[in-house]
């Protein structure tokens, strides 16, 4: 929420943090000098604190182009024996990865920590990777907290461990951790970084093969320093029936399902901070005690699979012994084995089949007698904020390609603008991928019009995509001479993932002041026409979408206007409302356009008056909606500074 | 023992921010504290549910078990049925703001919204007892609606549901707000427990309905 919690320099206290803010409260007390990222949910917030101490703390912050360039620039901070960090969501590691593997194979010098925050269930995602296997690939160690208070203890541990085996450490975390709150004890806050940065002429980081055996033996060392690690523990009879074995907020589910079935006899716990590489002794110790083990993991089988196979390997030692988990089918949330996110209840279902004992929260007919008052609970779809540019946006590109007349295909990209495949932008997305992609296929649909292809294309990207992952899109298909339409939706922010800045605001993370990087002089530069329009003229930008649609070669439309939240916090907002005697509610035959078509949460409808209605509580004052009333119903009333 | 709360309600509600005075005033007050909630749909219009856990001893995972929830403070009656018909029990404790917050199905007339009588109602049905008003009303009258969660924040402080005093959150307000925010803030949080404690003026023109349930 803040970073006061963070920057106190009180050791011992026991204060309130997100496992994010925990994160970077485990940096700034490992010292770190320098860390990066760009922002992704549900790990944002690691950089937004650390961004707001760096002044202090005198170190650097930045809000990378993406996730690439940032572990770069935190890797060079480490080879000049610095500690760093650098922050990501799991598809950003699939950005950054060829950088990583490589970083592994030449190694570090000073602590470098990768933060990698998985998404299960895929709250604010896409889709819902579990980055371990690609920590694996990397030959990483892997670290896996639980709660805040392990977020903050590993983070600083994993430094340690980063420069005693002279290559980044990765820290897995989970939208649970992430955005859990907890108490957290505070540690000593160290004197700003010391030490020089500095790379002897002598000192070479070099990828080649050769070091692939450096990587197989940097693992065997972590392995032997997992053995005996405090984060990798054992609670419970010496003997147990059923060993559960757990990581990360698993763990904290497994506990209170042990104890909300009374099972504090029969089964056991065995928590893994290190996910990779396995602590094979100490795993084979309580595997030969047990009979039974279930596995609780988020998302995918990655211990269930390697310690299988450990398991495979002892086969005599450990025999018999049963496997249980996401492939018997005993751990199953809502949505089926390995699917979503696990909670308490997936492990007290696993755990009350194994020891063969009944559980049921609640009577079957709880909530009977509600459900009979109340038939049907209406679902809660998600949609475009109040007063969002997008939805202003999307109606004049839906508009426009009505006009048009030929079947438009519209490739989308990953951002609020999401949505727009929904009914918040009237399912007009046809794709959705990884960042840029939709203008990587657009650039590859432009080039199929010798095989009889003659659709239109249009891709969406939001503005901090185009910097992102657009750019090398574009370049490609102005080399290969390719045709399409490139929307950029530009609200000026990073709006998804809580409003960063980009390298078009002209701000930096530390609140710099510098030269806006615009996007119309970078597709400029590459001799691609641009046109900007402001989309809340919607009758202007349906005129400028239908004429660019008409058009060839490769050419971009930026539909600008900023972020509506964060101007109506900014300004005095306009009065916006109905009148009542000129809206002609279900007779005028506009089919209640307002609330039921443009779909704004601010454009509801009255039903006792039989006429729509504004809530002023949710509007923005954009007006929008005044100027598509068919009736022209909707007043929008300026407020003039002494006004109310 | 553990006290499981829930606070529900839409994106841009303000449950993450009443979640965070709950927990922040239980560990000034000495508490193990753990809450789970979502951020991806916060301000986009969907449900966002907050679980704050409570405990003297023993740490706990930030998710609820289901049916498990002892007190559930609904910022908007629709939401506080879903979470109630998911976490609660016949000993859950409820909360509710009866200002409706339509989903984009209502506005666009594929769905009903309930009656927000049936609603309350249902609740009172499988609940322990229920404090239903217009914490959206009341907020309005203390300057600005969008203080609402302050409002349902007091009403969970004054009705001692929980093992915090008062001035613990009022404490953690204090700290997070600052200027007329905190004024607002404050004022907003005071007239909540007054709704709790029964002692809400008639002049704000609220109905206020205080039900011990079956």
């Amino acid at each position: 929420m803040s970073a006061s919690g963070v920057r106190l320099d009180d050791p011992g206290r026991s204060v309130l943090l997100t496992g994010n803010e925990a994160v970077a409260r485990g940096a700034l007390e490992a010292g770190i000098a320098y860390a990066s990222s760009y922002p992704g949910s549900p790990s944002a917030e690691v950089l937004e604190v650390l961004a707001a101490l760096a002044e202090e703390r005198g170190f650097y912050a930045e809000w990378s182009v993406n996730e690439k360039v940032a572990l770069e620039g935190a890797a060079a901070a480490s080879l000049a024996g610095l500690r760093s960090i650098c922050i990501m969501k799991a598809d950003g590691l699939n950005v950054a990865l060829d950088t990583l593997t490589a970083l592994s194979a030449s190694g570090t010098k000073g602590g470098l920590v990768v933060v990698v925050a998985d998404d299960p269930g895929a709250h604010s995602s896409v889709k819902e990777e579990d980055s371990r296997y690609l920590g694996k690939v990397a030959h990483l160690v892997i670290l896996e907290p639980a709660d805040p208070q392990e977020a903050r203890d590993m983070t600083v541990a994993a430094f340690g461990l980063a420069e005693q085996l002279r290559a980044p450490v990765m820290l897995r975390c989970v939208t649970r951790v992430c955005h859990a709150s907890g108490n957290v004890v505070l540690g000593t806050l160290p004197p700003k970084p010391a030490g020089r940065p500095h790379i002897g002429c002598q000192e070479r980081y070099i990828t080649h093969v050769a070091y692939h055996r450096i990587q197989e033996e940097r693992l065997a060392q972590a392995r032997e320093i997992g053995e005996g690690w405090p984060f990798n523990a054992y609670q419970g009879p010496p003997e147990p029936e059923i060993l559960v074995i757990t990581a990360g907020p698993g763990y904290l589910y497994a506990r209170e399902a042990v104890e909300v079935l009374g099972l504090e006899g029969r089964v056991g716990i065995l928590k893994l901070g290190m996910s990779w590489p396995l602590p094979e002794k100490f795993l084979l110790r309580h595997l030969k005690s047990a009979s039974k083990v279930l596995f609780v993991e988020e998302v995918e089988p990655f211990h269930e699979e390697n310690v299988g196979y450990l398991v495979a390997c002892h086969l005599e030692e450990v025999f018999p012994l049963a496997l249980y988990g996401k492939k018997s089918g005993h751990v199953a949330g809502p949505k089926g084995p390995g699917l979503g996110e696990i909670d308490v209840d997936t492990v007290i279902r696993a755990l009350a089949a194994l020891a063969g004992i009944p559980y049921e929260a609640q009577p079957g007919d709880y909530g009977r007698e509600a459900r009979e008052l109340v038939k049907k609970i209406p679902r809660r779809e998600l949609g475009f904020c109040a007063g969002c540019p997008h939805r202003a946006s999307f109606w004049a590109l839906k508009t426009a390609i009505a006009l048009d007349g030929r079947e438009v295909v519209v490739l989308g990209d990953i951002g609020c603008y999401t949505l727009g495949a929904g009914r918040s932008g009237h399912y007009l997305m046809q794709t959705v991928h990884a960042m840029g992609s939709g203008v990587g296929m657009a650039s590859g649909l432009g080039k199929l019009e010798r095989l009889g292809f003659s659709q239109p294309v249009v891709a969406l990207v939001g503005d901090s995509t185009f910097y992102h992952a657009a750019v090398p899109a574009l370049i490609n298909a102005r080399y290969n001479q390719s045709r399409f339409l490139l929307v950029v939706l530009d609200n000026g922010t990073t709006a998804m993932t809580g409003h960063q800045p980009h390298p078009g605001s002209g701000v930096t993370a530390l609140g710099k002041r510098v030269p806006a990087l615009s996007m119309e002089e970078v597709a400029g530069a590459f001799g691609i026409p641009v046109t900007v329009h402001d989309p809340y003229d919607v009758k202007g930008a349906v005129e400028a979408l239908y004429r660019l649609l008409r058009q060839d070669g490769v050419r971009v439309l930026v539909l600008r206007r900023a972020y509506a939240l964060l101007t109506a916090r900014q300004e005095k907002k306009p009065r916006v409302y109905v009148d009542p005697k000129r809206c002609l509610g279900d007779a005028c035959g506009c089919h209640r356009f307002c609330s039921r078509v443009f779909g704004c949460p601010a454009n509801t409808w009255d039903a006792a008056l039989g006429r729509a209605k504004i809530d002023e509580t949710v509007c923005t004052g954009c007006g929008v909606c005044a100027t598509l009333c068919p009736q022209g119903a909707i007043v929008v009333e300026e407020v003039t500074r002494n006004g109310a | 023992m553990v006290h499981n709360l829930i606070i529900t309600g839409v994106g841009g509600q303000g449950t993450v921010l009443a979640s965070h005075v709950v927990a922040a005033a239980a560990v000034e007050s000495g508490f193990l504290v753990a809450v789970g909630e979502t951020f991806g749909a916060s301000q986009r219009g969907g449900s966002v549910t907050s679980h704050v856990r409570i405990s003297r001893y023993r740490r706990y995972g930030p998710l609820i078990p289901r049916h498990r929830a002892t007190i559930i403070v609904g910022f908007e009656p629709l939401e506080t049925l879903r979470a109630l018909l998911n976490y609660g029990n016949p000993l859950t404790r409820v909360i509710m703001n009866l200002h409706p917050n339509y989903p984009l199905g209502v506005l666009s007339g594929a769905d009903t919204y309930p009656e927000t009588q049936a609603l309350m109602e249902a609740v009172r049905r499988i609940s322990a007892g229920v404090l239903a008003f217009n914490a959206t009303e009341i907020a309005h009258h203390m300057g600005s609606p969008v203080a609402a969660n302050m409002v349902m924040t007091g009403a969970l402080a004054g009705s001692e549901l929980l093992p915090m005093a008062v001035p613990a959150y009022e404490k953690v307000i204090g700290e997070l707000f600052s200027g007329p925010a905190r004024q607002l803030n404050l004022k907003a949080f005071r007239a909540g427990v007054l709704v709790a404690r029964g002692d809400l003026p008639a002049v704000w023109g609220n109905q206020v309905v205080k039900d011990g349930g079956k």
